[in-house]
């Protein structure tokens, strides 16, 4: 029942790894983009609700009414002002670029708010949990966490394939140059996409602030949950992304059964068996 | 009609004779210099040595890695099991660290080449991670806190403390000027050549005839075995261990890309201008601890942005400056 039980919690932590992933996804699914500081600006919008709940008074999650508008926006100014004067044929500008931002984001929080590591309080919905089966608890907090993974990767699915902004996405993404022979303004829609990335970083962010402490040197780690869960479900599929946070959770949690030590090195073991067996990912998108 | 090809300026010759004696003057360090002098100049060589590595990898081979931690700490930890649970005289370990972390990049090789790009980036890294996870589990090496050499094991580098730090000293001398020499050395060759070739056009390469995936699997191996000496010598000269320093994302990635950005990245000159511009700028700017961390990362973009090929590109581009002369050019004979 342990095992059960490290693995009903595995595949519900899975949700939160997927949120890590789904903006990871988009970016690259987009502009062909690999945002290395994506984990610290997670970690960042972590301590953007702290600010926000400790000056309104606000409840955890109702912060998300602040970060996430402020997320988008810092997405939208992020990505004229840096992203789009460096991304082309060559990805090592944009690489470096994004290296250079994850540095200024850890030791910029660093200075603001030392090395202490913070937390949200979201009360009884942070603790209250109902018995599914006997030795197996889930808590209502992971299982919101999983809902909103599922609900975000949702709405990203729909906004891609079936609104107006979508179709300019995957045009975007399939010829930047024709998209831009026919009228669209590729700056401005990576902006957009940006914005939506941040969204949904800002999801994440207040979902981790809330499940466990965090601090300014935490983001590195988030990027590699994210990076694996996407490169395991599959490059460039929404819903792989989910599969992969899924199978990263799952991972980690049968790893953390063993020692606690293993409990991360489980989770890249995982991803690397799957490099070696399955390198597209369970889910490879439809088109190189 | 009588232009004809050189391959060394004037330029290059006076900068050849200008490296010669200053690696004459630094191989003389240990006499004129202090203790503490002759640690900054090892430590710079460290740097100006995955400086060139990590340029031969991403300025010409294309594979950008942000997880070269891995060798750096694989070697740092085969020099500390081999003089800790084998008693080895931790110097002849050195070459043994820089063999066994080649021979470990090709099944490494073999898992992260299936990543692309940015990919292969954090593919590395968690390859590192892995590295570092793993190690901290190893409890006859300290495990996650760490260990450090025994005094008994130190003393068979040499019995007394000059010789000592001189030994260690001119091994980082002779990594650092071995990296410059084997990069130019491997750019003049054939091999290099093609890695020359690669950087100005995959697809070019491949059309005529290049098996890019040879050469970048032989540059990948032979800089993680270059760079598994490295961790080698670092280990020698903090003679203490822990995992999060060994394979440190900081210290052995950011800071080397930061000196390559900075110094210009494709270019042999570019490491060595990044490292020095990289030890004064940590020299007048250190005491401001984090700040300074952020000044680097804001330094690194504003090149990026405004002059991508660090400051050699902007000197070279606008002097035709070549100090280490690895192409051809034509001179006209009027």
């Amino acid at each position: 029942m342990e095992w059960m039980n490290a693995i009903v919690q595995g595949v519900l932590v899975g949700g939160l790894y997927a949120l890590f992933a789904a903006g990871l996804s988009l970016i690259f699914g987009v502009m062909r983009l690999v945002n290395i500081a994506h984990g610290d600006l997670i970690v960042a919008a972590a301590y953007l609700a702290w600010v926000i709940i400790n000056a309104t008074g606000l409840p955890a999650l109702a912060s998300l009414v602040l970060v996430l508008p402020i997320a988008a926006a810092a997405g939208y100014l992020l990505q004229l002002a840096i992203f789009n004067r460096v991304l082309g044929k060559d990805i090592l500008p944009p690489l470096l670029v994004s290296f250079g931002l994850s540095v200024i984001l850890q030791n910029g929080l660093l200075v603001m708010f030392t090395v202490d590591s913070h937390k949200l309080h979201a009360g009884a919905l942070e603790t209250g949990s109902f018995e599914l089966m006997p030795g197996i608890d889930i808590g209502y907090f992971p299982l919101l966490t999983f809902a909103t993974a599922i609900a975000a990767i949702l709405g990203l699915q729909v906004m891609f394939y079936h609104t107006a902004l979508g179709r300019a996405f995957r045009a975007t993404s399939d010829d930047a140059e024709i998209a831009l022979l026919m009228g669209l303004d590729t700056r401005k829609i990576y902006a957009t996409a940006m914005a939506i990335c941040m969204a949904v970083v800002a999801l994440a962010g207040v979902f981790l602030a809330i499940r466990s402490n965090f601090d300014p040197f935490m983001g590195p780690g988030r990027l590699i949950f994210g990076f694996e869960a996407v490169i395991i479900g599959g490059l460039g599929n929404l819903w792989g992304t989910l599969v992969g946070g899924v199978a990263l959770g799952v991972a980690q949690g049968l790893g953390a059964e063993i020692d606690p030590g293993w409990q991360v090195l489980a989770g890249h073991l995982a991803f690397l068996a799957m490099l070696a067996l399955r390198p597209r990912g369970l889910f490879p998108r439809m088109a190189g | 009609m009588n232009d004809t090809i050189s391959r060394f300026s004037r330029a290059a010759y006076i900068a050849m004779v200008a490296f010669a004696l200053i690696v004459a003057a630094l191989v003389a360090a240990p006499w004129w210099g202090s203790v503490a002098t002759e640690r900054l100049i090892g430590e710079f060589m460290v740097y100006l040595a995955l400086a060139t590595l990590w340029n031969l990898l991403a300025g010409y081979a294309g594979l950008v890695s942000v997880g070269q931690q891995a060798f750096v700490g694989f070697g740092a930890y085969v020099v500390f099991s081999l003089a800790l649970l084998a008693g080895w005289n931790p110097l002849f370990a050195v070459p043994v660290a820089g063999l066994t972390c080649a021979l470990l990049a090709i099944p490494v090789a073999r898992l992260v080449f299936r990543l692309q790009g940015a990919y292969f980036a954090i593919g590395t890294w968690v390859v590192a991670e892995v590295f570092r996870l793993v190690f901290a589990q190893v409890s006859a090496l300290g495990g996650g806190s760490g260990k450090s050499m025994p005094a008994g094991v130190v003393k068979l580098i040499a019995e007394s403390k000059f010789w000592r730090e001189a030994t260690i000293y001119w091994l980082a001398l002779a990594l650092g000027v071995g990296a410059l020499a084997i990069a130019y050395g491997l750019l003049r060759s054939r091999l290099g050549l093609a890695l020359t070739a690669i950087r100005d056009s995959e697809t070019a390469s491949v059309s005529l005839g290049i098996r890019i995936e040879r050469v970048k699997l032989a540059v990948y191996v032979l800089v993680a075995g270059f760079t598994g000496m490295i961790g080698a010598l670092f280990a020698l000269q903090k003679i203490r261990i822990s995992p999060d320093a060994a394979f440190s994302v900081n210290d052995w990635t950011a800071i080397v890309i930061f000196i390559v950005v900075i110094g210009g990245i494709g270019a042999l000159e570019g490491p060595i201008v990044g490292a020095i511009v990289y030890f004064l700028l940590r020299e007048f700017l250190a005491d401001l601890g984090s700040i300074y961390l952020l000044i680097l990362g804001a330094l690194g973009i504003v090149m990026m942005l405004a002059a991508p090929k660090g400051v050699w590109g902007f000197v070279a581009g606008r002097y035709g400056l070549s100090l280490f002369p690895t192409g051809y050019r034509v001179q006209s004979g009027r």
